[in-house]
C-alpha cells in the first residue's frame, strides 16, 4: 500500500519546521516517528499534500533530570525513554515506555507524536496525566506551556494552533515515598490497548495516601480522570474496600466505546481490574519493592 | 492533489548490508519497497502492511524497524541490515543455522523478520530467558510454529554465539 503522493520537506531546525508548516498551511503534516501517521496515510485516512519531517532536528530528543524536574524532548523514542535514567528512577515511566507496542515500534515512535495524535489509545498521554506533566509548545506566535490535561480537545484533535509543535514534556519528580504503575491490556503486543490504567501515589505516616492521581486510557474519547475517585483515597489509609470504591468511581466516569477489542461491559471489567492492579503495584513500589511492570497480552 | 502535479523526487543514500546505494525516490516510497523493488533484496517480506506482523523487520542503525512503516527518505544516510546480510562468506549466521536445526520455521514467511528481531534482541541481551525472548519477538507474528521452536532456536543461537 502506498500513501497518496505528497511533497517531502526535511526540517533542519525547529524554527525552520514552524516556518514551513505556517507557509504550507492545512495541507501539511508534521512527521515525527511516523508510527501513527504513515499507517494512516497508507490507509488513506489522511492525504496531506506536504510532509515536514522533524526527524533530523537536533536536540529535540534529549532526556534530562535537573533538580526535581524531569524533561523529555518530544522526539525521544519510546525505546530511548524506556532505557533512560529517568525510567530507572520512575518505574511508571519504564512500564509505559517498554510496554508500548513492540520493539520495532518503540524504535521509531516518539512521545511527542503519541501526544500530538490525540489518540485515546496511546499510552503516554494517560501516563503523563498521572504525573501532571506540562508540555512546552512552540509555534509562529512563540512558546507556551500547556498542561497535558488540556492538550486534547476531542478524539484526534488537540488545542495546538496551526504550525504549533510540542517540543518538550516536563514534570516534577514525585516526592519520596511515592510509587506509580502503568499497565495496559492488549490482544497482542502490536495492538493498541483494549484498556489501560496509570496510578501515581504518595504514602505518608504508615499507609495514609497523601496524594494520588489515576488516569485511564482507551476508556473514552479522551484520557479519563476522576477527582471523585482520587478523593475517595486521598487523605485516608488505603483499604481493599476504598480501592474498590475508587475503581468503581473512575470506571463509572469512563465511556469505553464498544469495538472489535470488546464490548463496553467487558472494557469496564478490564478497567476495574487494571486500576486495582496498578494501585497494588504502586503501593508495593512505595514500600521499596522492585516490580517489573509490563503490559498484559495473551 | 491533482494527478498532474509533479512531485519532486528526493535523492537518498543508504548503506544496505555494507553496500552503499544512491537513489532518486518518490517521497511516498516505503523503506520496504526501496529494499525489495529498487534494490532487489526480496528476502524482506511484506505481510500485513500495517505495522502489525513484523515480517518486514530490518535493522536501521542497529534498531529493529518495521520497514512498511518507514519512508525510504527517512532512512537517508542510515545503515540497514536485511536478512541477506546475515550470511557471511557463504556461512549461515548462527541464528539462521539454529532456526534450521531446531525447526524454527514451517512456511518461512515470517522468518526473515523473526531473524532480524532476534538479532536486535541478542545484541541487547545476549542470554535471554524464554519470557524475555517471547517479549523480544512479540512484534513478529508466526502462524505456523506456535513459537516454541522459534524460542528454542534463539536460545540455541545465543549459546552458539556466546561460544
Amino acid at each position: 500500500m502506498y500513501p497518496a503522493p505528497f511533497h517531502y520537506h526535511r526540517a533542519d531546525s525547529l524554527q525552520g519546521a514552524i516556518s514551513l508548516l505556517s507557509e504550507l498551511g492545512d495541507s501539511a503534516r508534521a512527521l515525527a516517528g511516523g508510527q501513527t501517521l504513515i499507517v494512516w496515510m497508507k490507509l488513506r485516512f489522511d492525504e496531506p499534500q506536504h510532509l515536514v519531517d522533524l526527524g533530523r532536528i537536533p536536540d529535540l530528543s534529549r532526556i534530562s533530570q535537573e533538580g526535581d524536574e524531569v524533561r523529555i524532548g518530544a522526539l525521544a523514542t519510546h525505546a530511548e525513554i524506556a532505557g533512560s535514567a529517568v525510567a530507572d528512577l520512575l518505574p511508571i515511566v519504564r512500564d509505559c515506555g517498554s510496554g508500548i507496542a513492540d520493539a520495532q515500534v518503540r524504535s521509531r515512535g516518539t512521545i511527542g507524536g503519541a501526544l500530538g495524535s490525540a489518540d485515546p489509545s496511546c499510552d503516554w498521554p494517560t501516563l503523563l496525566h498521572t504525573l501532571d506533566a506540562e508540555l512546552t509548545c512552540t509555534g509562529p506566535e512563540g512558546t507556551r506551556t500547556i498542561p497535558v490535561s488540556e492538550l486534547v480537545e476531542d478524539i484526534y484533535t488537540t488545542i495546538l494552533k496551526p504550525a504549533e509543535l510540542i517540543t518538550e514534556i516536563r514534570f516534577r519528580r514525585p516526592p519520596a515515598n511515592s510509587g506509580g504503575s502503568y499497565t495496559a491490556f492488549k490482544r497482542c503486543a502490536p495492538a493498541y490497548p483494549t484498556a489501560s490504567a496509570g496510578v501515581q501515589l504518595t504514602l505518608e505516616d504508615g499507609d495514609v495516601c497523601s496524594d494520588i492521581r489515576i488516569a485511564l486510557g482507551s476508556a473514552g474519547l479522551k484520557t479519563v480522570t476522576s477527582e471523585e475517585a482520587e478523593n475517595i483515597l486521598r487523605g485516608h489509609a488505603l483499604t481493599e474496600a476504598s480501592i474498590d470504591k475508587a475503581a468503581e468511581a473512575i470506571v463509572a466516569a469512563a465511556e469505553p466505546v464498544p469495538d472489535q477489542r470488546g464490548s463496553e461491559d467487558f472494557k469496564r471489567a478490564v478497567l476495574r481490574t487494571l486500576v486495582k492492579r496498578a494501585v497494588d503495584i504502586a503501593v508495593r513500589r512505595c514500600h521499596g519493592e522492585t516490580i517489573r511492570g509490563h503490559h498484559e497480552y495473551v | 492533489m491533482s494527478m498532474s502535479e509533479v512531485i519532486d523526487k528526493v535523492s537518498i543514500q543508504v548503506t544496505v548490508n555494507g553496500r552503499s546505494y544512491q537513489r532518486e525516490v518518490e517521497p511516498r516510497l516505503l523503506l520496504v519497497q526501496l529494499i525489495r523493488e529498487e534494490l532487489g533484496l526480496t528476502g524482506t517480506h511484506i505481510g500485513c502492511d500495517v505495522t502489525y506482523c513484523g515480517a518486514c523487520t530490518v535493522l536501521v542503525d542497529g534498531n529493529p524497524v518495521k520497514s512498511c512503516t518507514m519512508l525510504a527518505v527517512q532512512a537517508d544516510g542510515q545503515e540497514i541490515l536485511t536478512v541477506e546480510g546475515l550470511e557471511q562468506d557463504g556461512e549461515l549466521h548462527p541464528l539462521q543455522k539454529a532456526f534450521s536445526e531446531n525447526h524454527g520455521l514451517q512456511c518461512g514467511y515470517c522468518t526473515p523478520g523473526m531473524l532480524m528481531s532476534s538479532m536486535a534482541l541478542l545484541a541487547e541481551n545476549p542470554d535471554p530467558g524464554p519470557d524475555e525472548i517471547r517479549k523480544g519477538i512479540s512484534g513478529n507474528l508466526c502462524r505456523c510454529t506456535g513459537y516454541n521452536n522459534i524460542i528454542k532456536s534463539i536460545q540455541a543461537a545465543a549459546k552458539e554465539m556466546a561460544g
